[in-house]
């Protein structure tokens, strides 16, 4: 058993894992462990942009930048931490240009800035451009330029680490940090790693779904490891769930695709959102336009043999301008699924695409063990955090932002924490619990199948919890995923090695899935209204008379939760600073 | 630019394989054969033959998943994003380097076995899994990262839209290593940076905020630099992302004559 030890030790090296490192490196001794090489995370996926107030273009300012933030979370935003992201984007845009980010740029030279949905000028009087964007790669250069700058400050990482466990030890009546335990792909090894601080950036959780824009490494680790060690989880209902994934695949076609004048049609040819938003269309916002397409096929309308999937028509478009505006539609379209968009529609379906919920934080990314009870030397920053800034329904362009103004803030506080606290003691063999669990999945001689578990919890949750919920598809699922807990309990897997277990690992992330998946699907149960990217159809409307809190789930064996053994759930209020709820009009 | 739009149809005629009439996706067997090699039991890898029942457009990629997933689960081989982005899974794939995410088994001969091995030049740890450290190690060398000197600026750098543009096609770099594991003299000569180090000085030294690129050009001046190229364009054609890397390295040459230091 190798033991190590930080000062600060950073899980995860996505965008919100980097611009922690880098923050905390310069200050104190600081490694990060990460599951892939740092420039394979998924923030090199995001395409869009990122937003802030720059007003480089045209009049705008960080107030109606949180207004927007606000209403698109349909209220459920935590206000505060709306306002420092807002306030802080344009710091933290500034910061990404200075360290190379080659942004793209306006005639005078300035960051060039561009319209993205529900970004508005004013509180809502008309679209304003403030996206700020590097061509179609926005994500890729962020990922990219935040690694240069880790190399520049000579950051240690842990490459093909994966965390397993958070030890978490109580000192003086309070459970306090004391590390954490990492599996090393290369050999096998359990490593310790006992740190001051521990800062969570693992990222998303899309791979319980069957049809997600998310990277297949995005099972949710960080979550399910803090979960299993008593933290609650905040909000897991809300899923963000994007109209225009390639079907059967998920791969995401942006935005653009609508904005620029694509339209989606049924097998019949028809234009089917001139029925659903008679005024604005295609155009509606991405939940009305997902569950649109979701009720064309669910009535018999969808295209393909399987009838499974609707239509992107860009044909009436001219080539130069599907060639100018969407380079990548094209280039997924004809890559994946050899479809000329020129002159055929492209195969769409809403694709899972972003966990608004996770890890409950404050504004200083310190983790809490309920409603307001900071754990000490605990931090979370990016998709696996829920701060609360994006609420019940993430706006585009908000998460990149979110990454980087979080996960600074959290580089700097677990600095500053670290700096004024001992080294908590390990408890006596920390890894054992992880190494008994590890060993009896490397040895099992059972008979089920890791695939064919997680093929039908996908298939189960993209039919049951995806944008149409009803109480009754919720109790189903949760009968399955009952059941699919049960045969995870006799799985066996082929490889016995050591060296690049991969198919170990994947039966633990296995594992991961199912237990987010039950906190999903409990917390969308418990929450009885339609909210942002929740839409239950036994409950169509907002309930801020019953509903206006975030959803907390605990791992609780005492306790049981709508009907869930095992499950604890409770609610925190919603911090409302000078915003009162209004309804979600566009 | 604005495009005026005419307001497209209510309703079209759609061909029969979109209305749903025409009844299942196609379907084709194919032989996947592989390099197969675990160290804590081979001395040397060895071919293993997988025969697959394969749909429509999947990748290879799918086809390696399904072996993974029903046939056998210590096949180990990188992938993340699926879509060509993250740069995980590139490998020889006929005698090529590609990324399997991004090769569509329609567009290879099915008659044949497809082969995949793992891209060549780097110690291979498991079946089509290699260090991809050295490779790291090169990058890190050139100083991938913005230089500069003087007080920072309180808002951004300016840069001219034009200035921006001459460096656009290295900043695709997604680091897979398909140029550098292609390269014969990379094969031969373990020290050469290889083409995927020089694409990324290049993204540096023609970024007109940056002022290190005297220093990368020193250091691509060394034996173990850009002198070593060939022009073989194996890279150029092995990049997924389309970046013209021979020209790249042609430029930096090219810099490496024209500017004194
Ligand atoms: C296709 C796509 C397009 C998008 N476009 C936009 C956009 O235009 N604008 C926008 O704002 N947002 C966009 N988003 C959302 C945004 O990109 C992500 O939410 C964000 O990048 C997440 O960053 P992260 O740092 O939290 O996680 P990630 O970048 O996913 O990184 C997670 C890290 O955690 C590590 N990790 C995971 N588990 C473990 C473990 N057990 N042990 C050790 N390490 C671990 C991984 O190795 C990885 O380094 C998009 C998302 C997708 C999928
Ligand atoms: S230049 Fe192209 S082939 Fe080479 S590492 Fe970069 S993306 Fe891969
Ligand atoms: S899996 Fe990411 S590039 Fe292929």
């Amino acid at each position: 058993m190798k033991i190590h030890q930080y000062d600060v030790v950073i899980v995860g090296a996505g965008g919100a894992g980097m611009r922690a490192a880098i923050e905390a490196g310069q200050r104190t001794r600081t490694a990060v462990l990460t599951k892939l090489y740092p420039t394979r995370s998924h923030t090199g996926a995001a395409q869009g942009g990122m937003c802030a107030a720059l007003a480089n273009v045209e009049e705008d300012n960080w107030e109606w930048h949180t207004f927007d933030t606000i209403k698109g979370g349909d209220y459920l935003v935590d206000q505060d931490a709306a306002e420092v992201m807002a306030k802080e984007a344009i710091d933290a845009v500034l910061d990404l240009e200075k360290m190379g980010l080659p942004f793209n740029r306006t005639p005078e030279g300035k960051i060039d800035q561009r319209r993205f949905g529900g970004h508005t000028r004013d509180h809502g009087k008309a679209p304003v451009r403030r996206a700020c964007y590097a061509a179609d790669r926005t994500g890729h250069m962020i990922l990219q330029t935040l690694y240069q700058n880790c190399v520049k400050h000579g950051v240690e990482f842990y490459n093909e680490f994966y965390v397993l466990d958070l030890i978490l030890t109580e000192v003086d009546g309070r459970r306090r940090v004391a590390g954490v335990v990492a599996y090393e792909l290369a050999t096998g090894e359990l490593h310790i790693f006992q740190s001051k601080s521990v800062v969570f950036a693992t990222g998303g959780v899309g791979k319980v779904f069957k049809t997600t824009s998310n990277a297949h490494t995005l099972t949710g680790d960080g979550m399910a490891v803090a979960y299993r060690r008593g933290i609650p989880l905040e909000d897991m209902e809300f899923f963000q769930f994007h109209p225009t994934g390639l079907a059967g695949l998920g791969i995401l076609l942006s935005e653009a695709a609508r904005g620029e004048g694509g339209i989606l049609r049924n097998a019949d040819g028809e234009r089917f959102m001139e029925r659903y938003a008679p005024t604005i269309k295609d155009l509606a916002p991405r939940d009305i336009v997902a569950r649109s397409m979701a009720n064309e096929v669910r009535e018999g309308r969808g295209a393909g043999p399987n009838k499974d999937y609707v239509l992107l028509d860009l044909t009436h478009l001219e080539p130069e301008h599907i060639d100018a505006k969407l380079p990548d539609i094209t280039e997924f379209a004809r890559t994946y699924l050899g479809v000329e968009p020129y002159t055929e529609p492209v195969p769409v379906f809403p694709t899972a695409h972003y966990a608004m919920g996770g890890i409950p934080t404050n504004v200083d990314s310190e983790v809490l063990a309920d409603n307001d009870t900071v754990i000490p030397g605990l931090f979370a920053a990016g998709e696996v955090a829920c701060v609360s800034v994006h609420g019940s329904n993430r706006l585009g362009t908000n998460s990149l932002l979110d990454i980087n103004v979080f996960g600074k803030r959290a580089g700097k506080a677990a600095a500053a924490y670290a700096a004024g606290a001992d080294y908590v003691e390990l408890p006596e063999a920390p890894e054992t619990e992880i190494a008994a669990t590890l060993e009896s999945l490397r040895t099992s001689d059972g008979s089920e199948n890791i695939a064919a578990i997680r093929k039908d919890l996908q298939d189960i949750m993209d039919a049951n919890v995806q944008v149409f919920r009803t109480e009754q598809t919720l109790r189903e699922a949760l009968d399955v995923i009952a059941t699919l807990r049960e045969r995870y309990a006799n799985v066996g897997i082929h490889d016995r090695g050591k060296r690049f277990n991969l198919d170990l690992l994947e039966a633990v992330e296995l594992g991961f899935l199912l237990e987010l998946a039950e906190v999903i699907t409990v917390s969308a149960l418990h929450r009885k209204e339609s909210r942002g990217g929740h839409f239950r159809e036994d409950y169509e409307k907002r309930d801020d008379e019953n509903f206006m809190h975030h959803t907390m789930a605990y791992l609780d064996p005492e306790s049981e939760a709508e009907g869930v053994r095992g499950v604890r759930l409770d609610t925190k209020p919603v911090v409302v600073t000078r915003y009162q709820p209004m309804e979600r009009k566009y | 630019m604005t495009t005026e739009i005419a307001e497209p149809a209510s309703k079209v005629e759609l061909p029969s394989h979109l209305s749903g009439d025409a009844g299942e996706i196609p379907s084709f067997e194919c032989t996947i054969r592989i390099a197969r090699f675990v160290p804590e039991q081979d001395e040397e890898p060895h071919w293993e033959d997988y025969q697959v029942t394969m749909y429509g457009t999947d990748r290879v990629l799918d086809a390696l998943h399904k072996i993974k997933w029903e046939i056998d689960g210590s096949l180990s081989f990188r992938r993340s994003c699926a879509h060509g982005i993250c740069g995980s899974d590139a490998m020889r794939i006929n005698g090529r380097n590609r990324l399997a995410c991004k090769t569509l088994l329609k567009d290879l001969d099915t008659s044949k076995p497809i082969t995949v091995e793992p891209i060549k030049g780097l110690p291979v740890e498991k079946d089509l899994i290699v260090d991809m450290e050295p490779f790291f190690q090169s990058y890190r060398e050139i100083m991938p990262f913005l230089i500069t000197t003087g007080n920072e600026p309180t808002r951004e750098r300016l840069q001219s839209q034009e200035d921006r543009a001459r460096f656009d096609d290295t900043t695709k770099c997604i680091l897979c290593a398909a140029c550098t594991s292609s390269c014969p003299v990379f094969w031969t000569d373990g020290q050469y940076f290889g083409p995927a180090a020089i694409v990324n000085a290049h993204r540096f030294i023609f970024d007109s905020r940056d002022e290190g690129g005297d220093l990368r050009l020193e250091i691509l001046n060394d034996k173990e630099g850009v002198w070593r190229c060939r022009t073989t364009f194996n890279c150029s054609e092995a990049c997924p992302r389309g970046i013209e890397v021979t020209k790249a390295i042609a430029e930096v040459k090219q810099a490496l004559f024209t500017r004194a230091f």
